[in-house]
């Protein structure tokens, strides 16, 4: 089996894997699976709307996993995508409804680059620098500053600066003139669509076209050979994970200015942390993210109408997920400790031919 | 009967054959050695019979019973210990840890105290001295190899293999191993040999068998075989076993280093006071045993490592205070001593692996955008030029022979024409043709008024090539001597400490 084969298959192989083992747990429980996921599929492609609103669902997560791909690629894990997510979703917000006088042609790119600076610094730049100047791991320090940005989020809206007037903890909606049209009348489906793709364009070519891309491979793979090429380490580190924040952060604004269109104490989705199963499942490629991202949202979307046809509870859908994280995690931690041990699993790496690239 | 019987055996990787028609047999008590060139199957061979790789047709025959190997555990249990030309052991954990690791039986925690005890006691009796607590990544190759010998012996292997076990090790390291060797045969446990050092493989082993191409040509005894016939057997054609080499003329001083003080990862000082120079035109090469500091030298002459003291000068600037890439630029060449470690990335192509330094540059690059049209013709020109096998650019490094990777690494630092090649150990675990054509090139280069700083463990290898002779010990810098007025013994000495008056000059 080609190599190019072999990183099909196996994601390929979890999901079906993760759908099976689903459907049995759906028929001992005493409901017909083939019905359920019949439902299931109808929610999610069914019709325009529904398809329009899948799609819609898999823009924030295409975003987020872009940027913990990158970090992926350069042997870092950005577990807190989600506080960076939030961060850029805040600043999103704060931007859209502040400046309503602005033309949408500024007002929008401002709340973007306001959204990926702001991403950037909080994912990238602080964690980036711990890690390069006093070795604090990225684990730890992204998952942390997650965190604080999650709480100075509830902060800002329970009774904090960014609360609208009123009783319900949620911002002002931001001006139309941040607003990103929607494509598809009546479904979630908007402009940001093609901000994603622009995304999974740009960061394709940078990873596998540029000199800098093939630093950060290098650094992620082998980082002592880096180190003898002449390469910064720490600086591709810092660089790495602020990019990956730069994305999450993004994600977060197009939600806002596509979707949602005001911050709510309910906007924690989940997806920083959905999305890390996406780049695993997608092997850190921006083309398989996309379709990663359209299964897992997909599944969220399906999942309603499976419940309302079926009675099947969407929470089944987390079942499924949980199945493939583990048969795609598995894989991949082999491919770490491949990594750590590099010496101890070569040999059994190349004769399955695994390959990262 | 034979105790391993390997019959038309034959493995394909994609459109590599690496095995075929492969023949072999091993009788009770004999060392057999395997040579061949670099690419030719020795490893593919050796990882099929412990369970590594399964074959695609063919036999193994262990005692006369067929083995159908499902994965490594398999073959350890039939008997088979091996040690890999790149080592499987885990840096992390101790030596005791790593040699029980996977045999502690069924029995759910190990008894650490046990462990100890039986890993003391083979290495006892092997005569291979090894303190079972130290954690593996703090204990150099050498010393990791003995680990690898331990742990398959503490897994009763009645069957030793060594994958070019010789690559890693001093002379005094060698004659130690082939003690082992030899107590073991003396036990009627027979092991397989793989050396790309023809007077090893006549010191130690009884029969040989010759692999070219993936298929086994020939099993002779080893009195019946010359070097030279050896040679040409392994490559298919006659090799120069000696280079000629004629005298440099040399020039300015590329480089020159100054009272250089330099300490290792636990601060302890393991350069004292260095100071050379070398000139265009000249090969200059550093001897010594492993471990005098050679290492902590060549990193700060590379700019890996800071000086405790001293100064380093490259064509007349002061480089000291300058980044690795600052002195890449500058045009200082560098094939590390570790390849897998330091040298490649592994999952990158052969082609990407062959700009690793130079990425920025035209025409591999244009405004940050890679080129991968330019990168490609360069490298399929490297592959040719240094024989790179198989001639494939965008085969993944992981999956080339050792000493194909070793030749990707040359050709990467010589491609850059850099006015000094700092060179460790370049010619490790390659097979003579290849080691001919390195040689050739080292010496092309100074041919075109570049300098070389050689650092190999090899004398016959410094003394073959070199214009002046540095022989390090204890961090210092014991003597430097004319390559013509050395000799085995006088650098032999100065190995050990000795300082040799004649020729202290710089
Ligand atoms: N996992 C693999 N995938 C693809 N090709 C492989 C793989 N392993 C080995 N090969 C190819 O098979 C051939 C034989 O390789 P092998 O490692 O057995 O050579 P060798 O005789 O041990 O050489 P050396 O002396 O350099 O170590 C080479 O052409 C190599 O590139
Ligand atoms: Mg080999």
């Amino acid at each position: 089996m080609s190599k190019r084969m072999q990183n099909l298959m196996l994601p390929l192989l979890a999901v079906i894997t993760g759908l099976i083992l689903g459907g049995i747990i759906m028929w001992i429980s005493g409901y017909k699976p083939i019905n359920a996921y019949i439902a299931l599929f109808q929610g999610a492609f069914g019709n325009p709307v529904f398809i329009a609103n899948t799609i819609a669902g898999a823009i924030p997560l295409i975003l987020t996993s872009l940027g913990i791909a990158i970090a992926f690629r350069t042997g870092l894990f950005n577990i807190g995508a989600e506080g960076q997510y939030w961060i850029g979703a805040m600043v999103g917000t704060w931007i859209g409804y502040n400046f309503p006088h602005l033309p949408w042609y500024i007002h929008i790119p401002f709340a973007l680059i306001g959204a990926m600076l702001a991403g950037g610094i909080w994912g990238g730049l602080i964690p980036g620098l711990a890690k390069a100047f006093v070795g604090a791991h990225e684990v730890i320090t992204t998952m942390m500053m997650s965190y604080i940005a999650i709480l100075i989020g509830h902060f800002m809206l329970e009774r904090g600066p960014m609360m609208a007037p009123g009783y319900n903890p949620q911002s002002p909606l931001v001006s139309p003139t941040a607003t990103l049209p929607t494509l598809i009348s009546n479904s979630n489906l908007s402009a940001g669509i093609f901000i994603a793709i622009a995304a999974i364009i740009v960061v394709y070519l940078v990873l596998f076209h540029t000199t800098f891309g093939y630093r950060l491979r290098t650094v992620g793979y082998n980082p002592m050979a880096a180190k003898y090429a002449g390469m910064n380490v720490p600086l591709f580190t810092i660089y790495s994970l602020g990019l990956s924040g730069v994305l999450a952060g993004l994600g977060g604004a197009v939600q806002i200015m596509g979707v949602d269109h005001q911050l709510t104490d309910t906007f924690s989705s989940g997806y920083g942390y959905t999305a890390i199963v996406v780049s695993l499942l997608a092997r850190n490629n921006p083309i398989a993210i996309f379709f990663a991202s359209v299964f897992f949202s997909a599944l969220s979307t399906g999942s309603q109408v499976m419940q309302i046809n079926s009675g099947v509870s969407p929470n089944m859908t987390d079942v499924i997920t949980g199945v493939i994280i583990f048969f795609v995690a598995t894989d991949k931690l082999y491919s770490y400790f491949r990594g750590r041990f590099r010496r101890t699993a070569k040999a059994q790496s190349e004769q399955k031919g695994v390959s990262l690239s | 009967m034979a105790i391993l019987e390997i019959r038309n055996l034959r493995k394909v990787f994609g459109s590599v054959i690496a095995n075929d028609e492969v023949n072999l047999s091993l009788e009770a008590g004999e060392t057999h050695a395997i040579l061949g060139e670099n690419g030719a199957g020795k490893s593919t061979l050796i990882k099929m019979i412990s369970g590594l790789y399964k074959p695609d047709a063919g036999q193994i025959l262990l005692n006369g019973v067929e083995q159908h190997f499902a994965n490594p555990r398999d073959a350890i249990l039939a008997g088979i210990g091996v040690v890999h030309q790149h080592f499987m052991l885990i840096p992390a954990l101790s030596v005791a840890e790593n040699v029980v690791l996977g045999s502690e039986g069924s029995r759910f925690l190990f008894r650490k105290k046990d462990a100890i005890e039986k890993v003391l006691r083979i290495s006892k009796e092997l005569g291979l001295p090894l303190d079972p607590a130290i954690k593996v990544q703090d204990l150099p190759v050498g010393m990791q190899q003995r680990v690898e010998i331990v742990k398959a012996l503490y897994r009763n292997a009645r069957i030793l293999i060594l994958d070019e076990p010789t690559a890693v090790l001093t002379p005094q390291e060698t004659e130690e191993l082939f003690a082992v060797v030899r107590r073991l045969n003396q036990d009627q446990i027979p092991v397989i040999f793989i050396s790309h050092k023809l007077d090893e493989v006549r010191e130690i082993a009884d029969r040989i068998t010759v692999m070219r191409a993936g298929k086994s040509v020939n099993t002779m005894p080893v009195a019946d075989a010359t070097a030279k016939e050896l040679a040409q057997l392994m490559v298919g054609r006659e090799v120069v076993l000696e280079t000629i080499k004629t005298p440099a003329q040399t020039g300015n001083v590329v480089l020159s280093v100054e009272g250089l003080s330099v300490r290792d990862d636990r601060k302890m000082t393991r350069v004292k006071n260095v100071s050379f120079d070398v000139r265009t035109g000249e090969i200059f090469g550093i001897a010594g045993v492993d471990g005098n500091g050679q290492t902590e030298l060549v990193e700060a002459i590379v700019g890996l490592r800071k000086l405790e003291g001293g100064k380093i000068l490259f064509l007349d600037k002061d480089i000291t205070a300058e980044s690795v890439s600052g002195r890449i630029h500058r045009g200082i060449g560098y094939v590390p001593q570790d390849r897998q470690r330091d040298g490649l990335v592994l999952p990158f192509t052969v082609a990407d692996n062959l700009i690793l330094r130079s990425v920025g540059n035209q025409p591999f690059s244009k405004s940050g955008w890679l080129q991968k049209k330019s990168t490609r013709a360069s490298a399929e020109k490297l592959i040719k030029e240094f024989d790179i096998r198989p001639p494939l650019a965008d085969a993944q490094a992981v999956s080339l022979s050792g000493g194909n990777q070793q030749k990707v690494i040359l050709a990467r630092e010589m491609s850059r024409e850099p006015q000094l090649l700092i060179a460790v150990q370049p010619t490790r675990g390659l097979d003579v043709g290849a080691i001919e054509g390195i040689h050739r090139h080292l010496l092309s280069l100074c041919e075109q008024g570049k300098a070389v700083l050689l650092v190999s463990l090899e004398l016959e290898e410094i003394m073959q090539l070199s214009d002046r002779i540095g022989v390090m010990h204890a961090g210092e810098l014991v003597t430097v001597m004319d390559a013509k007025k050395a000799t085995r013994e006088t650098l032999g000495l100065a190995m050990t400490g000795e300082r040799v008056e004649e020729g202290v000059a710089p």
